[in-house]
């Protein structure tokens, strides 16, 4: 069924797996995630879709591995299957010939502006990127990102490569410089969006974000997602994953994903133990 | 044998409540075999048998339960199952006591006839025969798509693979059986039971797509271009939130939430499973209907300590199954009636504290004919909580609607058929189940695919009528 296809190594915790999954394929589009479960006991993990193949019939994704699932990802191989894969889920994103666009992605957030900046050029756009993370062992496909983008800005927080800046530095000087800037997506962890949200509102850029709340079913069955965005409660996974920056309730975000932190350091534990004997045997 | 009211009704044998608050097993043992035989024996065997038109479908009562007199099981397998494909499941799960047992003629001066239980005997003593590989038919090259993989859907499915059909069902979720795997607890009906099922539907020759949300991976319009027939069988997932301030804090769930999490992703074996689940020490689950009990009873298993249902109308307006208020109240649940949550309070971090409730008193009747509840000015009071379960009726997602825009919709969003044989308005395109009728019930959703399925042989020997006609009554939806 799901087979991983190829997998690379971004970074010591960033992998990258392509899946074959022709009918997601079929019908995936930018700014669209999938929902996936490694083994039949397994979580079901939203991942964005960072790129597509209708041909071939693959997904593509980057994974960071944060907890007890993403480190269980992180073991298979290619040729190996994964339990379930669902998707497309969430709208697309709104593709226009807006005319100047900055997308900028943090961390993670580089893989899912990929395929938007490649469909928004495609669209006509003058598109600029800017991608940064924490340090350089965090950053991937600064190649892959040179080929989707007519300006790229690279930096990363430590100073390790690039420029030594967080990434709504440049975003600021990109509004300040007098250029016309008509829309703005940033993706990457959520403090880095409510920054980025911040730094582009006093301009009236509109600015577009894709929100990573905790989700289960991941097609408006729950509410595990659900998000405040201009007062108004919306499910993530249904309405979004897609909402103007400027309106999201960023501290509820935050608090929300914060929920289920105990249990998930419960499960990493009790994996990490699980894996120690056979750490033991190598 | 002693016939009628000379002997008492069986009671069922349970687990008690106390090892059961803290343990998934089921509740309910089912009876022996003499039980059974014993109680089977009470029924009079009407000739105008009143138990039979209480039933949403019909099951043919009278004949199954004197062939279990007889001990002759197989008859009575087949007379059961001659009008209900789930019968272990409806056993366990039909509200009988507003059905079939509430018109049974022994009702009327002492306790009616234990319908419900017998039908799980015999169908339990089935499964344990091992299920009876089915004769399948002629194939008759004809291709149905059938959307959801709850009872209307697997009712509907299994049908129409019998007349010869070729059919696939479409499943969103990664197992099948809708809200019977990922809404009804496992205390109250083994996901074993249910499983036997969907094996049966397998072995129908029904092929079983998972992880296939249509709207999103497939459009309603490109399943007709493939497929002669399309079952709209989604029921209503989507949850109502009661739309007070705090109603987002950390610790506020659906009770959708909180059941997908226990039932189809296993948390209550979490860390061995993946999925957490969370319920504080105390807990409350506003709204009264089954999925409050469940969520109630789950939430106690999962470890509260003190579970509150809280519900704006009294005692007589509860909509769940009387069995499961019995074990709920049994189990320790607290129900706090004519009380309705207001606000739900929270810390400066974003975590539920509380609630605060208003006292209601009752009035006069409102369209569904329950006495409307009121507030009481003045009478706020607030109760401390570590979790919040909502749980207020859903409707249907309309995620399957994508698209397809001939479909008409009532305006809670169920979708508009002719309930007497479930077409919709757009042509070869059926509907039943909880999406037509909004939260209804199991055996209703079943009777619904079985109605739809029967219309599709109809239509496919001969579809020359025309495609829609008004129907003559639209049957009372079930709410709340
Ligand atoms: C729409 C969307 C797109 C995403 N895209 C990517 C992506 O492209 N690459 C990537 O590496 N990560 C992505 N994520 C985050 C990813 O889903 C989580 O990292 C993953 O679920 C963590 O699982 P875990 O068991 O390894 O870690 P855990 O220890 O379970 O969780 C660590 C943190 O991840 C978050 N998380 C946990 N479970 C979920 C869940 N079911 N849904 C959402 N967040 C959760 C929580 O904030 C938690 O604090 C995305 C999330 C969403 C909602
Ligand atoms: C917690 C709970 C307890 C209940 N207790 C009882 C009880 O004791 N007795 C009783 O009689 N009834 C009970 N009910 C009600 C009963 O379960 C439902 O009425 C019945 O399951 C409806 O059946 P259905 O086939 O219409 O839909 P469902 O069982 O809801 O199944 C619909 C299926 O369609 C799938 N689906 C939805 N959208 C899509 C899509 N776009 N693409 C593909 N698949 C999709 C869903 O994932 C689901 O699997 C309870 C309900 C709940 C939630
Ligand atoms: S299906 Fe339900 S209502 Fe019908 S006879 Fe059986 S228990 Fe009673
Ligand atoms: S009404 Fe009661 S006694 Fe009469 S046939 Fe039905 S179950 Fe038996
Ligand atoms: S993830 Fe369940 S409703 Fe959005």
């Amino acid at each position: 069924m799901y087979r991983i296809v190829t997998k690379k190594v971004l970074g010591p915790v960033t992998k990258m797996y392509v899946i074959e999954a022709p009918e997601v394929a079929r019908k995936a589009q930018a700014g669209q995630f999938i929902i996936l479960r490694v083994s039949d006991k397994g979580e079901r993990i939203p991942l964005t879709i960072a790129d597509y193949d209708r041909v071939a019939g693959t997904i593509t994704i980057v994974v960071q591995e944060i907890g007890k699932s993403t480190r269980e990802l992180g073991f298979m191989e290619a040729g190996d299957e994964l339990a379930s894969f669902t998707g497309p889920l969430g709208r697309p994103t709104e593709i226009e010939n807006f005319g100047t666009v900055v997308l900028v992605g943090g961390g993670l957030g580089i893989a899912p502006i990929y395929p938007i900046c490649r469909s928004l050029r495609a669209a006509g756009n003058h598109v600029i990127a800017i991608i940064g993370a924490r340090t350089k062992d965090l950053l991937f496909w600064e190649d892959e990102m040179r080929t989707v983008c007519d300006e790229l800005i690279v930096g990363t927080d430590d100073g390790s490569y690039g420029r030594k800046a967080l990434v709504t530095v440049p975003l600021k000087e990109l509004l300040d410089a007098g250029r016309k800037i008509d829309r703005i997506w940033a993706i990457g962890p959520a403090i880095m969006m409510k920054f980025c949200a911040l730094t582009s509102q006093p301009y009236g850029v509109m600015t577009l974000v894709s929100l990573n709340s905790i989700m289960v079913d991941g097609t408006g069955m729950c509410g595990a997602c659900r998000v405040s965005v201009g007062g108004r409660t919306r499910f993530a996974c249904v309405d979004g994953p897609e909402f103007d920056a400027h309106q999201v309730d960023w501290n509820l975000l935050l608090s929300r994903q914060r929920f289920y932190l105990d249990l998930e350091k419960t499960a990493l534990e009790a994996y990490e133990r699980s894996l120690a004997p056979a750490a033991a045997n190598n | 044998m002693a016939k009628g009211n000379n002997t008492p009704r069986h009671e069922m044998p349970t687990r008690d409540a106390e090892e059961r608050r803290h343990i998934f097993g089921e509740v309910a043992l089912g009876y022996t075999l003499e039980m059974a035989v014993e109680e089977a024996g009470r029924c009079l065997n009407c000739k105008k048998p009143s138990c039979v038109p209480g039933c949403p479908v019909n099951v043919r009562i009278p004949e199954f339960i004197a062939a279990l007199a007889q001990q002759d099981l197989w008859q009575a397998v087949a007379m059961l199952k001659d009008k209900n494909s789930l019968p272990a499941i409806c056993g366990r799960v039909c509200p009988q006591e507003t059905q079939c047992e509430v018109v049974c003629i022994l009702g009327k001066k002492g306790q009616p006839v234990a319908i419900g239980r017998l039908e799980r005997f015999v169908a339990d003593w089935e499964r344990m025969q091992g299920m009876r590989a089915p004769e399948l038919p002629a194939k008759t090259g004809k291709k149905v798509v059938v959307i959801g993989s709850g009872p209307a859907g697997l009712t509907a499915a299994g049908d129409l693979a019998k007349a010869g059909h070729e059919v696939t069902i479409l499943e969103s979720l990664h197992t099948p059986g809708g809200v019977l795997m990922y809404g009804i607890p496992e205390f109250r009906l083994p996901k074993d039971v249910v499983n036997a099922e969907i094996d049966y539907v397998r072995k129908l020759g029904v092929k079983i797509e998972c992880n296939a949300v249509v709207g999103k991976l497939y459009t309603l319009e490109e399943l007709l271009a493939e497929n002669d027939a399309v079952f709209l069988g989604t029921g209503a997932g989507l949850p109502m939130m009661l739309n007070i301030p705090g109603e987002n804090f950390n610790g506020v769930l659906s009770a959708n939430e909180l059941l997908t999490r226990t039932n189809l992703m296993k948390g209550y074996l979490f860390p061995a499973w993946d999925t957490p689940v969370k319920v504080g020490k105390r807990v409350a689950v506003v709204g009264a209907g089954n999925v409050a009990m469940d969520s109630a009873r789950c939430s106690l298993r999962l470890g509260a300590e003190e579970v509150h249902i809280v519900y704006r109308r009294s005692r007589d307006e509860v909509p769940a199954r009387a069995e499961e208020v019995h074990h709920a109240e049994e189990e320790g649940i607290i129900f706090d009636f004519l009380t309705n949550p207001v606000e739900v309070l929270g810390d400066d971090k974003g975590w539920v504290t509380g609630i605060r409730c208003i006292r209601m008193q009752l009035g006069e009747p409102d369209a569904s004919g329950r006495r409307r509840p009121i507030p009481i000015e003045g009478s706020e009071f607030e109760m401390p909580m570590d979790t919040v379960v909502m749980a207020l009726g859903t409707r249907p997602n309309p995620l399957v609607f994508t698209d397809a825009a001939a479909l008409e919709r009532s305006r809670t969003g169920t979708a508009v058929t002719n309930q007497e044989n479930g077409r919709t308005r757009m042509e070869r395109v059926w509907a039943g189940g909880d999406i037509v009728t909004g939260a209804a019930t199991v055996i209703s959703a079943m009777g619904a695919g079985r109605i739809a399925a029967n219309d599709i042989n109809t239509y496919f020997q001969d579809s020359s009528g025309p495609w829609w006609i008004e129907p003559t009554a639209a049957p009372a939806a079930v709410s709340d």
